[in-house]
């Protein structure tokens, strides 16, 4: 197997096909109409027919020309903040938001090289959360419970 | 005169205790954001929208215009001090700022770059005063062709600014299309890519766009190369620039100014062109050109005045246009969208109080960061100094409470963390997230004016070529587009951002 040359183009070029792909197909659903009169279908279709086009010409010229490499992925950091800021959404409306800040700070900040224990930073951490609560709930009145339903 | 008689209704609204109250804050607020590095206007904007939504109209695009050029401003500081350019306008800066810095002249380089934006921001509050209501009049004329039109050029133009291959920037441009086009149609009322869920029913948030693709991926980008920073902690002394330095600075000062307000009303221009337009110029006129690069003054006057004046002009076609020049005008419209307001020429005209009295704030802003900054630098290096492991969780804490904030609803908070693992996907491969914004808030305006034009000739496409403005506007998106292509021009774009 040869290797692939230029892979940022192919990946780019992968994902503009694939979504356009995805927009033409749904939009396949949605009357096109005329073009006099367009219909909802209209400008989707064309708009993904258009990608599916780009897509194309990025994977061939990934394909055929030299590009640079991907390099090396955060995986850590990708999962680590995406899952941090999956949990904060979950755990705000049934654990409230204390527990739901708690979970956001920890597990985005174990995404650092440098994330450790500190007594410091524990001290800070507690301070910040109760800072954030006092000036979003009751400074600006976002409605988000203390204290969520798995308290009551 | 009309300019004055609308000037002074301006600075009435603007200088109420009330918005000038909200001024301070959004210049205070976007300052201190914008000095923390790898946190550029557009992220800090995103982030400080949310607070926004409860006050006023005026207020509101008072205090996010106040954040971004707090920002553009903040941002300079930290690329002076620590050589960590937040954003691509003040890469520059850096150049000389930072050596500037390091011989210990950093009081002198900061001073420069505050006195030579708030000139700048002067002349170009003057400018969009002046220039504005003619672009408004001739705008009230266009119709629906023309704005098609209009939004093909301000797109084409967008990818002229972006870095990275322009095939991935034009492919950015037709996914932030598509992504507009999610949730009820105007016309049918029929749900497009809902996927069945009632919550996409108005479509996605641009909010939630912003702040995961600008806010968490780029986090995730910063955290591949953590990498030490050497603060100037040095005490920040001899703040004011000698008599012999005014002498060095006014003239590229002038210069940068007008370089900046002209690039910042082109759409795609803005305050990044401007500074990096403004460098190769002052390098062209200076007696020892041999000396930028080492600590020369006058590299830091030009480009901070044109970043600065091109961050001003660039409201000229958002104003006047709704055609948002860059991200960051991208997300004012979509600001003034949630205030109920309907960005274009007819803002001017039905909302007089709205339009003066934000550029009068533009003046007042400038003159608040002159006063405030020069003071306040210690605790910007302080801020500054925070490390980024700390800072960083603190950040992604208000992109989640912002977002919540939004609909109150966790839904956004999640569809936040998707939009976070999209924009590092697409950092990785090297395709610019802004077109995507910029094309996200366009999309369904721009559907709408071509089921308008199509409606009237009949469906016979040609229109667009037969109008004469429209034929225009088409010809220089053209001429853009092949310009961008040129091998000569290419070489000079990808020289520009290997720069950073």
């Amino acid at each position: 197997m040869t290797r692939i040359r230029g892979q940022k183009d192919l990946g780019i070029g992968a994902i503009y096909f694939a979504l356009g792909l995805a927009g033409f197909i749904i939009a396949r659903d949605y009357s096109f109409g005329t073009s006099g009169r367009m219909g909802p279908g209209y400008f989707p279709t064309i708009i993904s027919g258009l990608l599916i086009l780009f897509g194309l010409i990025a994977m061939l010229r990934g394909l055929l020309h030299e590009g640079q490499p991907i390099g090396s992925i955060n995986w850590k950091g990708l999962a680590l903040i995406t899952l941090s800021v999956c949990a904060f959404g979950y755990l705000l409306e049934t654990a409230g938001v204390i527990v739901a800040l708690l979970a956001l700070i920890l597990i985005s900040a174990a995404a650092s090289e440098r994330f450790r224990f500190e007594l410091r930073a524990a001290i800070g951490l507690v301070a910040f959360i109760i800072v954030c609560a006092v000036i979003f709930i009751e400074g600006l009145g976002v409605p988000m419970p203390l204290l969520g339903e798995w308290f009551k | 005169m009309d300019i004055f008689a609308n000037l002074w209704l301006g600075f009435t609204v603007a200088g109420t205790f009330y918005n000038l109250f909200y001024c301070l804050v959004g210049v205070f607020l976007g300052t201190a954001i914008g000095v923390l590095p790898g946190l550029g206007p557009v992220a800090t904007i995103a982030m400080l929208l949310p607070i926004t939504f409860g006050l006023p109209p005026e207020s509101a695009l008072i205090m996010l215009a106040g954040i971004y050029y707090g920002a553009q401003y903040g941002g300079s500081t930290t690329a002076i001090l620590v050589n960590l350019p937040g954003e691509p306008s003040s890469v520059v800066t850096a150049l000389d700022g930072y050596q500037m810095a390091r011989q210990g002249h950093a009081g002198r380089a900061l001073s420069t770059a505050a006195i030579g934006s708030f000139i700048a921001g002067t002349i170009s509050t003057i400018m969009i005063a002046v220039f504005a209501p003619a672009l408004a009049a001739v705008a009230l004329q266009f119709g629906p062709a023309e704005y098609f039109s209009l939004m093909v050029l301000g797109l084409i133009a967008s990818i002229v600014m972006a870095s990275g291959p322009l095939l991935h920037a034009l492919g950015m441009i037709l996914v932030g299309l598509l992504l507009g086009m999610a949730g009820t149609d105007v016309n049918s009322a029929v749900p497009r890519y809902t996927f069945g869920m009632p919550l996409l029913s108005d479509g996605l948030d641009f909010v939630v766009i912003a702040m995961g693709v600008f806010g968490l991926g780029e986090i995730i980008a910063n955290l591949e190369n953590e990498a030490d920073r050497s603060v100037m902690t040095k005490r920040v002394t001899g703040l004011l620039p000698s008599k012999e330095d005014w002498k060095r600075i006014i003239a590229p000062i002038l210069r940068g100014t007008a370089l900046g307000s002209l690039l910042g009303i082109l759409p795609g221009g803005g305050a990044a062109l401007a500074s990096f337009g403004s460098y190769s110029l002052e390098k062209k006129f200076a007696k020892h050109p041999e000396e930028f690069g080492k600590g020369a003054i006058e590299g830091v006057a030009g480009p901070e005045s044109a970043n600065n004046a091109g961050a001003q002009t660039s409201f000229i076609p958002m104003l006047t246009l709704g055609l948002p020049s860059n991200s960051v005008m991208a997300l004012m419209i979509g600001a003034m969208i949630i205030q109920g307001i309907q960005p274009g020429p007819s803002v001017m005209t039905e909302q007089p109080t709205l339009f003066w009295g934000l550029i009068a704030s533009m003046w007042i802003g400038n003159a608040m960061l002159l006063v405030l900054n020069l003071p306040l630098i210690g605790l910007w290096v302080r801020m500054i100094a925070i490390p980024y492991n700390f800072l960083f969780p603190i950040i992604i804490v208000f992109c989640a409470i912002g977002v919540f904030s939004v609909n109150n609803n966790a839904f956004d908070v999640y569809m936040m963390a998707i939009f976070g693992v999209v924009g590092y996907v697409f950092r990785k491969l090297d395709a610019e997230p802004a077109p995507m914004l910029l094309a996200f808030i366009l999309g369904p305006m721009m559907e709408e004016f071509l089921r308008r034009t199509l409606l009237f000739s009949k469906g016979d496409p040609s229109v667009f070529v037969t109008r004469p403005v429209s034929a225009g506007l088409l010809i220089v998106a053209a001429v853009l587009l092949i310009a961008v292509l040129l091998p000569s021009v290419r070489k000079g774009r990808e020289k520009a951002f290997q720069e950073e």
